[in-house]
């Protein structure tokens, strides 16, 4: 590797996207994207969700090939085939959740699929003896036979770069590397990446800590849906240039309802406090008080870990709180079933719509019926003509393109079942709706048509509120924006806030740890 | 001319006039064709195959299989599986047997000889009471179904053995002083020449047809094996429904071994032994999906027809036991094999 940054020109371009393009159906995730890679260098890839980052490094790393355009290495075009032919070529990428057997132990996770044979077997003495030398380089003390279960997630994470290392990696992906580290792993880990780059290793860094991500960054490469909106160097650039490509200045999710008059307080929460659902002794939730009337759209803004899902599920029924209350239109619902709170009027659209919000197994129209069935059931059986009529009025209210109600979920775009999912539970007619990151990985029209459809119940007297992550998204259609950090409320903001106070208060902007 | 009714709404409801390709049409109805293919080779082989008193004398062996398999249905709609309904319908025909042998209650110095209705309910119930435990270990301990319900095989097996310390009831005719006489009507009778247990087997068959398309229960059923964290976040009661399946699977196994036990007159501590797996085999012929949330009855029926028909079949052409084994098993493999194209390309 020495050999290699000698020969080579540190900042020469060695890897590159050509007008790369990525289609998955109508879903255009990647529209023509130029993206260089400096030997040596740290380039670090911004985006908000769904701005087509962790496409374009699946793309650089062989784990998806591009629909057009083409990576050039070495100023040679090449395809690779997987993400093992892209590894033979130098090219190594640690994704956001690690890839390591918790069961086994750091030796075998970093040989593994390529142990070292000799005619008698494995040769664990050899193993081990690189990987000695691999955490030497590193300057970890973790032992070769330490199970990786054991350690903590920033140790893994340097067991993730150290099996990158070993393959002799030239080029590094990593993606989200510091979200699930304390500020000294965090440290540690720079520090690493700035020996690698000594060391003539390109790093592609991705983050949303944008602070942090200054930091160590040599160059900034800005993507929004799908196209890559700027490039600079890290001299010539600041948090808000950052910020200001992110989010775009044009764009316009809708401004908050108004011309009506909002109602009594329908969701009052009173100093609700959640434990860790790991079992670890903190509280994700911290004697948090918040209440949301009638016809109000209430937004709350936090980073990953804030404790913005725990709220949302703990007050929808699925937690339970230890201590604190939820009242539902002055009616005590503290610790409810989660059927007994969608009768009620309190209902949740979770975030992850594949996991939490559909049945892959059954049609769109017996999604959209799932959470009323009562609704059309008559003593024992349920009617098929008024089930008919309801699933025909939620496609319709709710906008889905679909062939019908019996078309299948998975033919669906990811803007329409994440409608599926809102339309289902507006089917219920709650009087409160939570949706936990409503705009997560569908294109920006679609988020449009979301907020407006928020905003149109809002006036009909549905109080909303919904997290995101995006804090172009908080400054759209909420009457009030609420700051989360660390399981309690850090600020409160009224629609003309700036993104940047919103980003201060999260703890964003400021050095995260 | 698809199979399952639900192909024939979608068709419908697509409104599409395309004519779905003669490759599709096979491979929709496979299990329906693959039951006409077994019955024309095996009338061409044979030709006492293709008789009136053939085919109701196979439809009563199939009735056995068949309602263990609509209570397994249940269970792997759900996502689960059943290891035990075999040993639950043995331990049910030898308690039939114990309770129709007089029940001696010696403080009172009587021997009560409970009439063959009250039999019947009482061991409904008891396969209720093993599909509850079955339930309760799944829903609330958290024991892995397979585990769960390995398990009560052993226990449910080892507890008719112990009944019976190894024998078999015989004469379960009862007598006509004690009153207790008809239970033999189950597996020997017939309704306008049709064997009553073709006729319950039948009568299930509806029930869960309806229970499964017409009720909250049955969408219950295959949202919470779809996906059983989007079916909890949409209000439905997943423990409550896992639990039903498995007592529904018992009781279902508590009625085919008062079916078997009738039939042969004679309830025994083994009978059942590896019936979980004919069911299971007869749902996944059916074309559902052991991952859950696919399924239909009368898929799974098909399946236990084909199943029963093709080993009869190649009893009646004299074909060795062995073999037949290496047919069923043949046939299986090949329908898992095909459920798993079909479910791949979605």
């Amino acid at each position: 590797m020495s050999a290699l940054a000698e020969t080579a020109q540190k900042g020469e371009v060695v890897l590159a996207a050509r007008n790369v393009a990525k289609s998955y159906g109508n879903v255009h995730a990647l529209k023509g994207v130029n993206f260089d890679i400096h030997r040596g260098q740290v380039t670090t890839l911004f985006g908000e969700n769904g701005a087509g980052k962790s496409t374009l490094m699946k793309i650089l790393s062989g784990v998806v090939q591009p629909t057009s355009g083409e990576i050039v290495l070495d100023g040679e075009a090449i395809a690779f085939a997987s993400s093992s032919q892209a590894r033979d070529r130098g090219i190594s990428i640690i994704h956001q959740e690690l890839s390591l057997a918790p069961n086994m132990n750091v030796r075998d996770n970093i040989f593994m699929g390529r142990e070292i044979m000799t005619a008698t077997g494995v040769d664990f003495a050899e193993e081990e003896r690189q990987t000695r030398l691999l955490m030497e380089e590193l300057e970890e003390d973790i032992d070769p036979l330490t199970p990786v279960e054991d350690l903590r997630l920033g140790q893994q994470q340097i067991v993730e770069i150290a099996r990158a290392l070993s393959v002799n990696s030239r080029i590094l992906i990593m993606d989200e590397p510091t979200s699930a580290l304390s500020a000294s792993e965090v440290d540690v880990l720079f520090k690493v990446i700035r020996d690698l780059t000594n060391r003539g290793v390109s790093i592609v860094y991705i983050s949303h800590h944008l602070e942090e991500a200054l930091q160590i960054t040599n160059h900034a490469v800005v993507l929004r849906d799908g196209t890559m909106t700027a490039y600079a160097e890290r001299k010539d650039i600041d948090l808000e240039w950052i910020v200001r490509h992110m989010v775009g200045e044009n764009f316009d999710l809708g401004s908050p309802p108004s011309g009506y008059d909002k109602g009594d307080v329908a969701l009052s929460i009173e100093g609700l406090t959640v434990p860790d659902p790991g079992g670890a002794d903190y509280s994700v939730v911290d004697g948090l008080s918040l209440s949301v009337r009638a016809g109000e759209i209430v937004c709350i803004y936090g980073l990953m870990g804030a404790g913005r899902t725990e709220l949302l599920e703990t007050v929808a029924g699925r937690l339970k709180p230890s201590s604190g209350s939820v009242k539902l239109k002055g009616r005590d619902v503290t610790g409810q079933s989660i059927a007994g709170c969608i009768r009620d009027g309190l209902v949740l659209v979770p975030e992850d719509r594949q996991r939490d919000g559909l049945v892959q197994t059954m049609t769109v129209g017996r999604n959209l019926s799932l959470a009323s069935l009562g609704a059309f059931t008559r003593g024992l059986f349920t009617s098929a003509a008024r089930e008919l009529d309801l699933v025909g009025d939620a496609i319709r209210k709710v906008h889905i393109k679909t062939d019908g109600g019996d078309a299948a979920i998975g033919s669906l775009s990811g803007g329409n079942q994440q409608k599926v999912v809102i339309g289902k539970m507006l089917a219920t007619n709650p009087e409160v709706i939570l949706l936990d990151e409503p705009s997560r990985g569908i294109d920006i029209g679609a988020k449009a048509e979301v907020f407006k459809l928020l905003a149109e119940r809002a006036k009909q007297g549905l109080a909303v509120v919904y997290t995101t992550s995006e804090v172009g998204e908080c400054i759209s259609i909420a009457h009030r924006i609420i700051v989360m950090r660390r399981g309690r409320i850090s600020a409160e903001f009224g629609p003309d806030v700036t993104k940047e106070q919103i980003m201060a208060a999260s703890g964003e902007a400021v050095h995260a740890h | 001319m698809s199979v399952t009714p639900a192909i024939d709404t979608k068709a419908a409801a697509n409104g599409s006039k395309r004519k779905k390709s003669l490759v599709e049409l096979l491979f929709e109805g496979r299990a329906f064709f693959a039951l006409i293919a077994i019955v024309v080779v095996f009338s061409l082989m044979s030709p006492n195959y293709f008789t009136v008193s053939n085919f109701l004398i196979m439809a009563s062996h199939v009735a056995i299989f068949g309602l263990l398999a609509i209570g397994m249905l249940l269970v792997i709609l759900n996502g689960g599986i059943d290891l035990s309904v075999g040993s639950t319908l043995g331990l049910a025909g030898v308690v039939a047997g114990f309770l129709m042998q007089g029940v001696v209650l010696p403080q009172l110095g009587v021997i009560l000889y409970p009439s063959v209705w009250v039999v019947v309910i009482l061991t409904c119930l008891l396969g209720a009471v093993v599909g509850a435990v079955n339930g309760v270990l799944i829903a609330y301990l958290r024991v892995p179904a397979f585990v769960a319900t390995l398990g009560v095989l052993y226990v449910a097996r080892g507890i008719a053995l112990l009944m019976t310390n190894g024998l078999t009831y015989n004469n379960l005719g009862g007598r006509p002083e004690l009153g207790n006489t008809g239970f033999d009507w189950l597996g020997f009778n017939r309704l306008g020449g049709v064997p009553i247990g073709v006729i319950v087997l039948l009568a299930f068959a509806v029930v869960c047809h309806i229970l499964l398309t017409r009720t909250a229960f049955g969408r219950w059923l295959y949202a919470s094996g779809g996906n059983e964290r989007a079916a909890e976040l949409s209000g439905v009661p997943v423990r409550r429904v896992k639990i039903a399946v498995y007592v529904l699977s018992g009781i279902c196994a508590a009625v085919a071994g008062l079916v078997l036990s009738s039939q042969l007159t004679s309830a025994g501590p083994t009978a059942g032994t590896t019936y979980e797996l004919t069911a299971i085999a007869a749902v996944v012929i059916g074309g559902a999906a052991l991952t859950g949330g696919r399924g239909t009855v009368i898929g799974t029926m098909l399946g236990a027809f084909v199943i029963g028909f093709l080993s009869d079949g190649l009893v009646i052409i004299g074909v060795s036991a062995y073999w037949q084994t290496v047919f069923t098993g043949a046939v299986i493999v090949t329908a898992v094999l095909l459920n798993s194209i079909k479910y791949a390309r979605r």
